[in-house]
């Protein structure tokens, strides 16, 4: 409910509209009267100038009932509509906060989902606020004490017969409802099964197993189909019984006020105004019924949507301006200093589950610095502590012998260049893309940084050059083609850091040496590390780390390290021959 | 067009005619007989003069008669909806196993040129789409002009000439419920764009979000996206306001029809003419003229349900359609084993017409041959995959396998020659065990174990956490590149088949264990015929023939020895991956 601060300037609207939904309801019920005295004293009467005026008054009520009706909706549409919005600026904006601890908590599907579907079913529920909780209790008690006020004995009817539709609604809704939830898991399944044998297709073909395939599709639709049957027997349950209990109610109502009426207790005319009411009864109690659930899945809505807003980001900046960093030339561009790092983040040193174990490295600036290892061996986890994806569970990284974390964000990120394994581009241009790297930076800038990347030839190739369109992902480029251009962008901003992770394994060996070649040629101050599992990646680099589980297994040149580390000797062994492992 | 999605939806429909002659039955008996209760209800009021005037015996006779209208009209009720239930839900089934089981009949052409998202919204949403709107819609619809039908008839019975006061009145309803309807829905549609464009937005860069980190790009990502959101609350506005219109203008209109009916009914009362009414025949014609336009309002609202269902069913059916694979001739024949001599002649092929991929290619390779293809990216390495596999088939040209053109093999039998490691592992929610059984169910326990062992994948299966029996999950994520890898090699060591396929295969598994599992694949393809697709060149340079591929041609084929001292393509290649950085 703490969310209901982000009607902000709407929320005048969510207290005009009920009022004018009042007005309406109330026109309503106040029609049977005027329609009474139009039969009572025009018609009995014989009074055609008495009949008109109270039709006259029933079309007035329509139309002012109409209008009063339209500004609710207004209200109602605007309040939501604008509830929404307002939510979903909020939660992007803390969203960007995060760091990537508090994003793969919550995976990037689950995050979209709340912020689309989850605040729909937020604002959905404002609107029902704003449009149905004053005017169906309203209508449903309304109708209760009218009838009260015309016959205390004769309500007792209403007062067990309304309870009983309540019990009847509570029992269907809260068997039924969970199950919903499971045929959605179960359709969920469906959708995967499909998208599995999408993906693996040509697997699913090599070994012939189409038929295999199609029998456990069949078994999950089955099983869907089942439940949906069962939940719908269940749920058409639901109008039958409540339309036996009120019409029993109405035969109630005419057997007893049978009697009420001969003792003189009522008339006729009260006998039918009693059926009417109940029929009003049970149409404003189904739309209660309905209201539970909305706002049963709204809570729920809600309180997801809260979790992601209580989240706080665990790599925070507590610096938000510039710093002056210490004129002092002997300290390294970047050190790592006893640096351990889990992702569970409860880290005990030296655990085993750790990524990065009491690690301290220094780089110099200028250098060019290989980083090599397994899979697992921590190789991402330690460039990716450089510019604060994550902090370090202990010991300190340091850029310019200045703690990471006591820089701004943007004084930090500024200086690196950083291109990730996933070569991914966005949806727009190949120049929208590259303007990432620097919002304003001149045709010249790009241009270069396409050069060094070994981009030029291919998107000078291009019908519309630079300005040809990247579909979402860059799916329209090849795999190189992509790790090309997103080079190019980390080197628009000209970074002072580069760290290439893993980021030239689609290329070929010869598109892979040119890039290093034009990388240092162009870029003589720049520092560059370039993390890869290709050892002829980084055979050449000032300074290679070997990392093995976590821990730093060797540092030094390539030579160096092929008399001295083991691991080096059998990572370069693996890929290339001894020939070639001791060419320089 | 309509019709003809119609007459399809029906051949679906079909199996289960008995439930849809129920709904059709049931929705009569319940619509007349709940139209018949109010009057019931009226005649039993009757009854019910005024003091010490209640006619109680005459009264029992109606009451039982209501009591059992009102339970055989609710058990009908019952009755209609499980008969709905049961043919939307059961043709849902069987639609979606069509459209499921066409996946594997498309040729690869199409997977690969379409959105698998596209094509699992069909399977998905489409299908329930189709069974909520026309199913569930044209019940509705078929209940709704029976209830109109129904109306006008009990109102006929009492007094045709205000009937025709509420005939009269009807086009009002009609033309305020459709115009409602379709600007609403026009609203919709640009709302779901909104929608969508919004999604696919944060979609793209919640996903990337350490690359908007890297470029200090949160303040404009923000802008961008509150932008869009922006725009979508105008439009979402506009299309909740339409919408939520029908409900007070049914009420309005509703009021007006009430109000002609009380002013006439009234007059006609009074001065009888043109009719002579009595007050209990008004006061039923009020209770019908008060539920005289829902009915319009529902079927208008189902209109355009109905509506997005046709444009599924299309959609649908269209993915129904799609050209196959060419079916396995008639007289294709069950390969079962081979000797493993392939050969490639003068084959030539492409994706797309106009650009040409293969132009003659011609490769031979004997059994036990290892030929590896090398080449820059998009050079062409995968099609000839593709190819051998028939994936895709040949444009001109042939293959043959121990001199039989695989054109004339039965597909199954074809790929079951071949074992295949690729570039993208790919395995499926599932245990460990079932993955790695994928290819041979039957296998036995210790066929399992030996096939692991061989790939190297044993020692770290037994570390899961229950071992063999440890559940992938559904992306594999609980498992590194590397194994997924090693589980794919196990995959293909158990079937044993005499050719293999390997894409890139060892490319990203762990240094260390690549050694072992390069010795194991030496093993492996120790006399049978191996593709190979690699950048590694230690593994290129033990092949019995390199062919070296650029943009589609092959440029060179021979030995490492042979193509480095020729000084080609080749020998550029390799030697660039010693080049000085200097």
């Amino acid at each position: 409910m703490k969310l209901l601060r982000y009607l902000g300037q709407y929320k005048k609207f969510t207290l005009i509209g009920p009022v004018f939904k009042l007005i309406e309801a109330i026109f309503e019920l106040i029609v049977p009267i005027v329609t009474a005295r139009m039969i009572d004293r025009g018609v009995r009467t014989g009074d055609i100038g008495y009949v008109w005026t109270m039709g006259g008054i029933l079309i007035l009520l329509g139309v002012v009932g109409l209008c009063s009706a339209l500004i609710c909706q207004k209200c109602g549409s605007i309040a939501s509509q604008g509830f929404g919005t307002n939510l979903r600026n909020a939660m992007y904006c803390h969203i960007n906060k995060f760091s990537h601890k508090e994003i793969d908590k919550f995976g990037t599907p689950s995050l979209i989902t709340r912020m689309t579907s989850d605040i729909n079913q937020l604002q959905f529920a404002v609107a029902m606020l704003v449009r149905l909780v004053i005017r169906a209790p309203f209508l449903a008690i309304g109708a209760i004490i009218m009838a009260m006020m015309i016959d205390l004995r004769l309500a007792i009817v209403f007062v067990v017969a309304t309870p009983l539709i309540g019990l009847v609604l509570y029992l269907v809704m809260s068997r039924s409802v969970p199950h919903f939830k499971q045929i959605q898991k179960k359709l969920d399944r469906i959708s995967h099964l499909s998208r599995e044998s999408l993906s693996g297709v040509r697997v699913v073909r090599a070994f012939s197993n189409q038929e295999q395939e199609e029998q456990r599709f069949v078994a999950a639709s089955e099983d869907q189909t089942k439940t949906a049957i069962q939940v719908g027997k269940l749920s058409a349950l639901l109008n039958p019984l409540t339309y036996t209990i009120m019409n029993l109610a109405v035969v109630a109502i005419v057997w007893f006020g049978g009697f009420r009426v001969e003792s003189g207790g009522m008339t006729q005319g009260e006998v039918i105004a009693f059926v009417n009411y109940m029929s009003q009864t049970l149409l404003a109690l189904i739309v209660v019924a309905n209201l539970v659930i909305t706002f049963t899945k709204a809570f729920a809505s809600a309180n997801r949507v809260q979790e992601v807003l209580d989240t706080k980001t665990s790599v925070s900046e507590e610096n938000q301006e510039a710093i002056t960093i210490p004129n002092d030339s002997h300290a390294p561009k970047i050190s790592f200093e006893g640096v351990c790092f889990s992702y569970t983040g409860k880290s005990v040193s030296e655990q085993e589950q750790d990524a990065l174990k009491k690690l301290s490295v220094e780089i110099e600036s200028g250098e060019t610095v290989g980083i090599i290892g397994g899979t697992g061996a921590g190789k991402s986890t330690l460039v990716q502590l450089i510019p604060r994806f994550y902090d370090a569970t202990q010991g300190v990284v340091k850029v310019d012998g200045v703690d990471v974390r006591e820089y701004s964000f943007d004084q930090l990120r500024a200086q690196i260049g950083m291109v990730p394994q996933e070569a991914v581009l966005f949806s727009g241009t190949i120049r929208s893309n590259l303007l990432w790297g620097q919002e304003d930076a001149t045709e010249e800038q790009l241009n270069r940084a396409l050069r060094i990347a070994q981009a030029q030839s291919f998107v000078s190739q291009l019908p519309d050059g630079l300005d040809a369109p990247v579909h979402q992902g860059g799916k329209n480029f090849s795999g190189g083609q992509r790790q090309r251009l997103t080079i190019a962008r980390a080197l628009v901003g000209q970074p002072k850091i580069l760290i290439l992770d893993d980021s030239s394994s689609a290329l070929d060996f010869a598109t892979d040496a040119a890039l290093r070649r034009a990388i240092r040629q162009e870029t003589k101050d720049m520092t560059v590390i370039i993390v890869s599992q290709r050892a002829g990646s980084i055979k050449q680099a000032d300074k290679i780390i070997v990392l093995d589980n976590g821990a730093v297994a060797g540092i030094g040149t390539h030579t160096e390290l092929l008399n001295e580390c083991e691991v080096y000797r059998e990572i370069c062994l693996s890929q290339m021959s001894e020939e070639e492992v001791n060419r320089v | 067009m309509k019709k003809k999605v119609l007459k399809r939806l029906l051949i679906y429909v079909k199996p289960y005619w008995g439930f849809l002659f129920g709904i059709l039955l049931s929705a009569l008996i319940n619509i007349s007989l709940t139209l018949y209760a109010p009057i019931l209800i009226g005649q039993a009021v009757d009854h019910i003069i005024g003091f010490q005037n209640v006619d109680h015996q005459g009264m029992i006779g109606t009451l039982i008669v209501l009591t059992g209208i009102i339970l055989l009209s609710a058990l009908f009720q019952w009755v209609l909806s499980h008969c709905t239930n049961e043919v939307a839900y059961r043709t849902v089934r069987d639609l979606r196993v069509d459209a499921y089981g066409k996946i594997n009949t498309l040729p690869l052409k199409y997977i690969d040129g379409h959105s698998h998202g596209d094509v699992i919204s069909r399977i998905v949403n489409d299908v329930e789409q189709v069974s909520e709107g026309l199913l569930q819609g044209i019940t509705q619809f078929f209940t709704g002009i029976v209830t109109i039908i129904g109306t006008l008839i009990f109102m006929f019975t009492i007094s045709p000439i205000i009937m025709l006061v509420v005939v009269l009145v009807t086009p009002l309803s009609l033309f305020v419920a459709s115009f409602i309807a379709k600007f609403s829905h026009k609203m919709f549609v640009q709302q779901q764009a909104a929608q969508g464009e919004l999604s696919g937005y944060i979609e793209e860069l919640i996903s990337n979000q350490k690359i908007v980190k890297t470029f200090r790009y949160e303040k404009r990502a923000q802008e961008q996206f509150e932008e869009i959101n922006h725009r979508l609350q105008k439009v979402g506005a506009k299309a909740q306001f339409l919408s939520s219109l029908s409900n007070p203008s049914t009420r309005f209109v509703n009021g007006v029809v009430y109000a002609a009916v009380a002013i006439f009914g009234s007059l006609c009362a009074i001065t009888g003419w043109p009719t002579v009414l009595t007050i209990g025949q008004i006061s039923s014609f009020l209770t019908y003229a008060n539920q005289y336009t829902k009915p319009f309002n529902e079927i208008t609202g189902v209109i355009t349900q109905v509506q997005t269902a046709f444009a599924s069913a299309e959609r649908l059916f269209e993915f129904l359609d799609e050209e196959e694979e060419t079916a396995d001739t008639e007289d294709a024949v069950v390969i079962e084993k081979c000797e493993g001599n392939v050969e490639i002649r003068d084959v030539s092929f492409s994706y797309e017409p106009g650009t040409t991929l293969l132009e003659h290619m011609n490769v031979s390779a004997k059994k036990g041959d290892r030929i590896a293809i090398v080449g820059p990216t998009g050079c062409g390495k995968t099609t000839i995959i593709n190819l051998l596999l028939r994936f895709y088939d040949v444009q001109s040209g042939q293959i043959t396998i121990d001199g039989v053109d695989i054109r004339t093999m039965t597909r199954g039998s074809l790929r079951s020659l071949y074992g295949m490691v690729l570039q993208d592992t790919w395995l499926f929610a599932g245990t460990v065990r079932e993955n790695i059984m994928y290819g041979k169910p039957d296998a036995t326990e210790e066929e399992l174990i030996q096939a692991a062992k061989a790939a190297y994948a044993d020692a770290f299966i037994q570390r899961l956490p229950n071992g063999y029996d440890t559940v992938i999950a559904e992306d594999g994520g609980n498992l590194s590149q590397g194994q997924r890898q090693l589980l794919s090699i196990a995959r293909v060591m158990l079937v044993d088949p005499p050719m293999l396929i390997l894409d890139e295969a060892t490319s990203s598994i762990d240094t260390r264990t690549e050694l072992k599992v390069q010795a194991a694949f030496q093993n492996m393809m120790e006399g049978r015929t191996s593709f190979i697709v690699a950048h590694r060149l230690s593994t290129i340079k033990e092949a019995t023939t390199i062919l070296v591929m650029e943009k589609g041609r092959m440029l060179e084929q021979g030995t490492h020895s042979q193509l480095l001292q020729k000084g080609g393509f080749y020998a550029n290649l390799y030697n660039s991956q010693f080049a000085a950085t200097e």
